[in-house]
């Protein structure tokens, strides 16, 4: 065996659940012997080949992975610099990389004998993949979703509902994604007996962001070995979307100890980093929330602000904490676009790949188009394809004045 | 004696009652804490706002934002605390809240202000006893006590650590849920009860869904204090800036019923 390496990037978080000065289990005193049953089993689970075996069996036959490493030569023809490629978790099952979360996580819910399902929503994707999950386990599924994106993510409430699931809406705050995170908090103190949380994003107490990442890794191990495979060296850039940072913290972790490998993570400057917008590390500072500390949008009181981007996916004010710590250290880069210049690139990809992604991911492929041209030729960018867009045309359309 | 310990030791149950700070404005609220002492509250507990009060219901969630709206500071509640102490000298005053606007200009910061103050006590919903160092040792030693809550979901396992460096009293909160209009069985609260004082010298004020007299003096009688919270937050949000008045009547009458609901021997 290998000794532990003490200058890895990847032996976060500590035995608190601390990445650094962030993470930890910062929750009410009656979800707190429940977190710590969640971090035991969660243990076992690792450690158990079962668990493993049942997971990818899903993964592969469920979900269809591993997704294709996709090399897109008009795109990278068009920004005349890096050569452009794609991991295509856009491709899985409900459209999104969501769906690896959320099998992992009811796999749990099972093994620790739970029977009811609860969920926090923002586009909905995450509440479908649940829905979906919940479907196929037989599991009653509550799924909490701010009364604003209820209104803006029409087709993907009726899908929920159509797998099953409840959907609530939340009329309090801004009634979008944080919003619907209080709730469904609300709901597991009040339910703890019966209620598995299956959280979204690699946020939330300790050892939701471990566990996360860990299920969401699939995305970067499988394109670390088919880049090596295709191309016999690792990418010199990963970039990826942030809201919560699953679908980011997944493309990277593998790779963090690769030292040549830089990467991006992209956050939502909405409608411009001195106006409204959900880049909590570009604009936030590090505070609590939601049971971890992490950047945060937030006055100097510590009032908590509100996002805002034209990705619901993206609309929050927070960040998992290992992000929050990936950016102290230095391990990792960040920046910001807006929603003008995602709408930029969503249209760009639609046209010169012939794939439509989601909202999400066109803020990784603006700062694609941003970066490749200043690489050179024989460089690889390796961007993180972790949406559709089929749930954001309407969006789309009516931000380019077109009536559908 | 403390202030808080005082509080506990008049030979009867103690009445701990709970206002949102800034609801409906910063400056009504100080006439409503009036209230609350004339009614005969024994412990003040003061909410301190915040935009995302995930373990409440409705009713406080609503007198959460109805503070913010009216422009709620940190530094507004500072004052409301100071003033009062400088009016009621020895009435205990606990402020009550979420992490993150009690530790974000440092813990340091914030224990300093509430000793300046004459804030006795802090009970943070969501900093448990693993994440103590956050705000823990900076009250302790600022001598203001760090007042846990203790649930259906304590078992004797987790207790002594829950109790560990808890001081002032033991909030038992009797419902795994939020505040508001849930209640527990009595039996189950009495036996919980039983079980922390097993555990511990600290009183034990039992609080969530408590709205009533009748359910208040059921309570007393099986514990130290009993903590009133949405009912009252409900009548200030029916009231706004007249609720003092109301607010006095109901307290008189919950005062009433408790303090009367037993004899406790002095230690
Ligand atoms: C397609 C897609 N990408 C990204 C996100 C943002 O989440 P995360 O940062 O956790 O990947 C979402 C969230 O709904 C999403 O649906």
């Amino acid at each position: 065996m290998n000794a532990p390496n003490p200058n890895s990037f990847r032996n976060q978080p500590d035995e608190r659940g601390h990445f650094g000065q962030f993470g930890g289990r910062y929750v009410a005193e009656t979800l707190m012997p429940l977190i710590l049953d969640l971090e035991k089993e969660y243990k076992a689970a690792k450690d158990d080949p079962s668990f493993r075996e049942e997971f990818e069996d899903l993964l592969e036959h469920y979900v269809g992975r591993p997704s294709p490493l996709y090399f897109a030569p008009r795109l990278t023809e068009e920004l005349g610099g890096a050569q452009v490629w794609f991991k295509r978790d856009e491709l899985n099952h409900t459209g999104a990389h969501k769906i690896n979360n959320c099998i992992g996580q009811i796999l749990l819910a099972i093994r620790m004998g739970k029977t009811r399902i609860i969920a926090e929503t923002g586009a909905g994707q995450h509440g479908v993949a649940t829905a979906t999950v919940a479907a196929r386990f037989g599991l009653p599924c509550v799924v909490y979703m701010g009364a604003t994106d209820v209104e803006r993510q029409q087709p993907n409430v009726f899908r929920m509902k159509l797998l099953g699931a409840e959907v609530i809406p939340v009329e309090s705050g801004a009634r979008t994604l944080k919003d619907a995170m209080n709730e469904a908090l609300r709901d597991w103190v009040a339910n703890v007996h019966d209620t598995f949380y299956i959280i979204g994003t690699a946020a939330g107490p300790h050892p939701y962001p471990e566990l996360v990442r860990d299920f969401q890794s699939v995305i970067g191990r499988e394109a670390r070995e088919q880049m090596l495979a295709r191309t016999g060296k690792l990418p010199d850039l990963l970039v990826a979307a942030i809201g919560g940072g699953s679908n980011a913290i997944g493309l990277f972790h593998p790779f963090l100890d690769d030292a040549d490998v830089k990467m991006l993570g992209v956050e939502a400057a909405g409608h411009g980093l001195d106006k409204q917008h959900a880049a909590s590390l570009a604009g936030g500072r590090p505070g609590i929330l939601h049971g971890n500390k992490t950047y945060l949008l937030q006055d100097e009181d510590g009032q908590i602000a509100e996002a805002h981007s034209i990705s619901a996916g993206l609309d929050y004010p927070g960040i998992g904490p290992e992000h929050s710590w990936l950016k102290e250290i230095g391990r990792v880069d960040y920046t910001s676009v807006t929603d003008d210049e995602a709408l930029q690139a969503f249209q760009l990809l639609c046209r010169t790949e012939g794939i439509i992604p989601a909202l999400e991911p066109s803020h990784a492929i603006a700062a694609v188009r941003k970066v490749a041209p200043t690489m050179g030729k024989d460089e690889i960018i390796l961007a993180n394809l972790c949406g559709r867009g089929d749930k954001d045309i309407f969006t789309v359309a009516d931000a380019l004045g077109v009536k559908l | 004696m403390s202030r808080l310990a005082n509080a506990f030791s008049k030979g009867r149950p103690a009445l701990v009652t709970f206002v949102t700070a800034g609801d409906p404005t910063p400056d009504a609220t100080p006439a409503i804490l009036d209230a609350l002492v004339e009614g005969g509250a024994d412990v003040i507990e003061l909410g301190m706002p915040f935009t995302d009060p995930m373990a409440d219901g409705p009713a406080i969630q609503a007198a959460n934002l109805r503070s913010l709206a009216a422009g709620t500071r940190t530094a507004d509640i500072l004052r409301i605390a100071t003033d009062f102490r400088a009016r009621h000298p020895e009435v205990p005053l606990v402020l009550m809240g979420y992490a993150n606007p009690m530790t974000i200009r440092g813990p340091e910061w914030f224990a300093a202000e509430c000793a300046r103050a004459g804030v006795d006590g802090v009970i943070c919903v969501d900093i448990p006893p693993e994440e103590d160092p956050e705000l823990g040792p900076a009250l302790r030693s600022a001598g203001i006590a760090l007042i846990r809550l203790a649930t259906p979901t304590t078992d004797a396992k987790r207790l002594p650590t829950v109790l560990q460096d808890t001081s002032g009293f033991l909030y038992y909160v009797s419902v795994a849920g939020i505040t508001g209009k849930q209640q527990a069985a009595l039996g189950s609260i009495e036996d919980a009860v039983a079980r922390l004082k097993s555990a511990t010298e600290l009183p034990v004020a039992v609080g969530f869904g408590v709205r009533t007299p009748d359910q208040a003096s059921a309570i007393a009688k099986v514990a130290d204090g009993v903590v009133v919270g949405s009912a009252l937050v409900e009548m200030v949000a029916e009231w706004g800036p007249d609720a003092a008045g109301p607010v006095r009547e109901a307290t008189r009458a919950l005062a009433d019923a408790v303090h009367s609901a037993k004899e406790i021997g002095q230690q």
